[in-house]
């Protein structure tokens, strides 16, 4: 388990045992989406906004 | 020899569905590796890196990227879950409703104009409401329940002033008054394998707007009705979606070909992870015995 920032508003977010790169996350603070880009040290973008071809 | 098969899992995000096929494949000790649609590219003179995958699983949040994908490995002979040639199907609404019509599947009543002009007369021809799609999309993005003529014509304009190319191909479905629910079954291979309501008060029912997963027990006619569909756009590894029609019955509503299982999993206690890993298997040990016995002939 280890903690990152959020890159929008800075708030601490506990990345939990398990948690993968490229998971996507919300921001308990702001609500914005973030991208696990790294584990070890942990690291967050925002995450790409949805295009119009995404889905199943 | 057949040796242990590699398999490549090409993903755009780490959804829950794909930690769950990564767990899979790592609980069943698979040789596989992650490729994230971002960061990869295809060399056409140097298809070699590729060719040695046995397999690989699509799970592309981006039809454009996982449809060009499998395209590119299945020239180079690289079989995929789901192929280019039903990605192509299912990733285009009205190519799948054409494929269902002509197989004689049952869906609801599809028509299709290339002007808005044209729109708006097949709309008042099959009288409203109507819903209108876009061919390619997903998640309920964009959908239109057009209850009157006025209504027609001002999303008819959005769409053609607004929207690219693609929503100049006007799909217009009938709307169906459904039990508040519709069905999403899971077809792997030859199999139905499980199914969920997905009920909601809105009339998009989809489980990414909200829509909430209860078991719906298989039938025959599910069944049957599941595995038409899934024959009708090539088969593999599949999610179809019924609704209930109050006159017509179950009726095929639309096949996806990069399943989200978020919800079908839990409500269900069916480990379609698994299943998908083991269909992939299956897909690579065919190849590589294929390929044992065009090199024993040669």
């Amino acid at each position: 388990m280890s903690t990152v920032n959020c890159v929008e508003c800075e708030a601490e977010i506990t990345l939990e045992d398990g948690t993968e790169v490229g998971e996507i996350l919300v921001c308990p603070d702001c609500g914005v989406d973030l991208e696990v880009t790294s584990l070890n040290p942990a690291a967050l973008e925002l995450a790409p906004m949805e295009q119009e071809d995404w889905g199943e | 020899m057949i040796g242990k098969p590699h398999i490549g899992v090409l993903f755009s995000r780490v959804r829950v569905e794909e930690k769950w096929i990564f767990s899979a494949l790592e609980k069943r000790a698979v040789d596989y590796e992650r490729l994230d649609d971002r960061t990869i590219s295809f060399d056409l003179e140097q298809p070699q890196p590729w060719q040695a995958f046995d397999a690989v699983l699509e799970r592309s949040i981006s039809f454009t990227s996982g449809l060009n994908a499998t395209r590119l490995l299945n020239a180079f002979g690289v079989p995929t879950v789901n192929s280019a040639a039903v990605a192509e199907v299912c990733g285009d609404k009205l190519v799948t409703s054409a494929r269902l019509a002509q197989a004689g599947v049952p869906q609801p009543h599809v028509m299709t104009a290339f002007t808005s002009e044209a729109a708006l007369e097949a709309i008042e021809t099959m009288g409203y409401p109507v819903v209108l799609k876009p061919v390619v999309g997903s998640w309920g993005r964009l959908l239109a329940k057009v209850n009157d003529r006025d209504a027609a014509e001002a999303v008819l304009e959005h769409k053609a002033t607004l929207g690219s190319t693609q929503h100049s191909v006007f799909y217009i479905q009938e709307y169906i008054q459904k039990p508040e629910r519709d069905i999403r079954a899971a077809v792997i291979g030859d199999r139905v394998i499980t199914a969920i309501y997905r009920k909601s008060e809105h009339w998009i029912t989809n489980t990414a707007r909200g829509g909430e997963g209860e078991i719906c027990p298989l039938t025959p006619e599910i069944e049957d009705l599941c595995l038409r569909a899934a024959n009708a756009v090539g088969g593999g590894v599949l999610a179809v979606d019924l609704v209930e029609h109050p006159q017509k019955g179950l009726l095929v509503n639309e096949v996806n070909h990069t399943m989200e299982f978020h919800s079908l999993q839990p409500t269900s206690g069916v480990d379609i992870a698994g299943e998908i890993v083991e269909y992939v298997l299956k897909t690579a040990n065919s190849a590589q015995h294929s390929t044992q016995i065009e090199e024993q002939v040669c």
